[in-house]
């Protein structure tokens, strides 16, 4: 039995675990993949108070170490459910069952999907989410990048140096970054901008063929050898059928704590008007607070 | 088992002529989430001999990569006896690599 399950190896979770080990409690955290979350794939951290500059894949090891120096145990294994047992917590993860006094969800947020039927198993055959993880390995080939926000507009403007062709395409009659981050793409002789236009189709053999796209009750087809969904974030918290959220999603939480007693929320998945960093890391601490003055009760 | 770089030239000896399940790991130097899949690559390769990981440079290989369809990376694929038998992209915890190499 742990005094503190937290579900989530992201900067919350693992921060969470760091204090909970300075506290004397019996911590297991539970990562469904790898330590780190989100910000493994940045590049360059250069907002942390004190760090300077720092990949987020470094940020993600020195947390990872710090957390099991001071003692966390850490399980990768991803977690399904949680019972609440009033007394005890079960977390069913799909490998093994953990039972804890008290349980910390920080399972972040994922990139939102389009929900296409056949999108799931075009993953790694041409549809994907990251353009700095995945771009490179289309070099001279024709691609898309379907969203509007800035990390749209830069993601296009990324690929553009690398692909032979590039479509951004989205659903509003207007892009929501920045005038001179527009002007710079739309500058582009590669890149192609469609406006007010949804995706509807996703057509494949193996691998994506071509996106079918639908602007004013017209279909069209567009060749591309990979998409790039660039629609924003979602939280991960459909595990969690008892905890309150809203209905997007997020987990309401003020003070880190949910409508269940002993089941706390830090991070990305709270509900919350700055997701940083520092807030990540500073909800973990808020929530351990209040996992031990529940503990102490 | 120490982990093997895999190029065009080794592949057919050192994947598809293995007596034993490989996890084939095609990555590249400016991908993230690769990076961090390698510890993980690098501990089960010191623990096991029972499997081997080879580890194929996408940028390097590209005629490689591309033969086997590999679009997104980390791209890990399994072979056992010459076939693929499982694949997933992106990070993966140990004990599911692990599990798709049929020792766990």
């Amino acid at each position: 039995m742990y005094d503190l399950i937290i579900v989530g190896g992201g900067p919350a979770g693992l921060t969470s675990a760091i204090y909970a080990c300075r506290a004397g409690l019996k911590t297991l955290v539970l990562e469904a993949n790898a330590c780190g979350g989100q910000i493994i794939v940045a590049a360059d951290i250069e907002n942390y108070p004190a760090a300077m500059h720092i990949s987020g894949l470094d940020f993600a090891k020195r947390l990872e170490e710090q957390a099991e120096e001071l003692g966390a145990e850490i399980e990768f294994d991803k977690v399904i459910a949680i019972e609440d047992k009033g007394e005890t917590k079960l977390v069913r993860g799909e490998d093994n069952e953990y039972e804890a006094k008290t349980v910390i969800i920080a399972t972040g947020t994922e990139p939102r999907k389009l929900a296409l039927e056949n999108e799931e198993e075009l993953i790694g055959h041409g549809v994907s989410y990251c353009a700095t993880c995945d771009g490179p390995l289309y070099k001279d080939k024709i691609v898309a990048v379907y969203g509007g926000g800035y990390s749209a507009v830069g993601e296009a403007n990324y690929l553009s140096n690398i692909a032979k062709r590039v479509y951004i395409i989205h659903r509003r009659d207007e892009f929501r970054a920045s005038a001179k981050m527009i002007e710079k793409l739309k500058a582009k002789d590669n890149v192609e901008l469609i406006l007010n236009s949804t995706i509807t189709s996703l057509n494949a053999d193996k691998n994506l063929k071509s996106i079918t796209i639908e602007s004013n009750g017209e279909t069209k087809e567009i060749e591309v050898d990979a998409l790039f969904v660039s629609i924003g974030r979602t939280p991960s918290t459909s595990a969690f059928k008892d905890i309150r959220t809203t209905e997007d999603g997020y987990i309401e939480g003020d003070q880190c704590r949910t409508n269940i007693p002993g089941v706390f929320v830090a991070g990305d998945c709270r509900v919350k008007d700055v997701r940083q960093l520092v807030t990540a890391t500073a909800d973990g601490a808020i929530a351990v607070n209040e996992v031990q003055k529940y503990l102490q009760k | 088992m120490k982990i093997i770089e895999g190029t065009s030239e080794n592949f057919e000896k050192v994947v598809l002529k293995s007596k034993i399940p490989v996890l084939v790991d095609f990555n590249a130097v400016w991908c993230p989430p690769c990076q961090a899949l390698h510890p993980t690559l690098e501990e089960m390769s010191e623990d096991s001999d029972e499997y081997q990981i080879v580890t194929v440079d996408v940028d390097e290989e590209q005629m490689l990569a591309g033969s086997y369809g590999v679009s997104s990376i980390p791209c890990l694929i399994v072979f056992k006896d010459g076939e693929e038998v499982d694949r997933r992209v992106g990070l993966q915890p140990r004990k599911r690599l692990e599990k798709i190499l049929g020792v766990r």
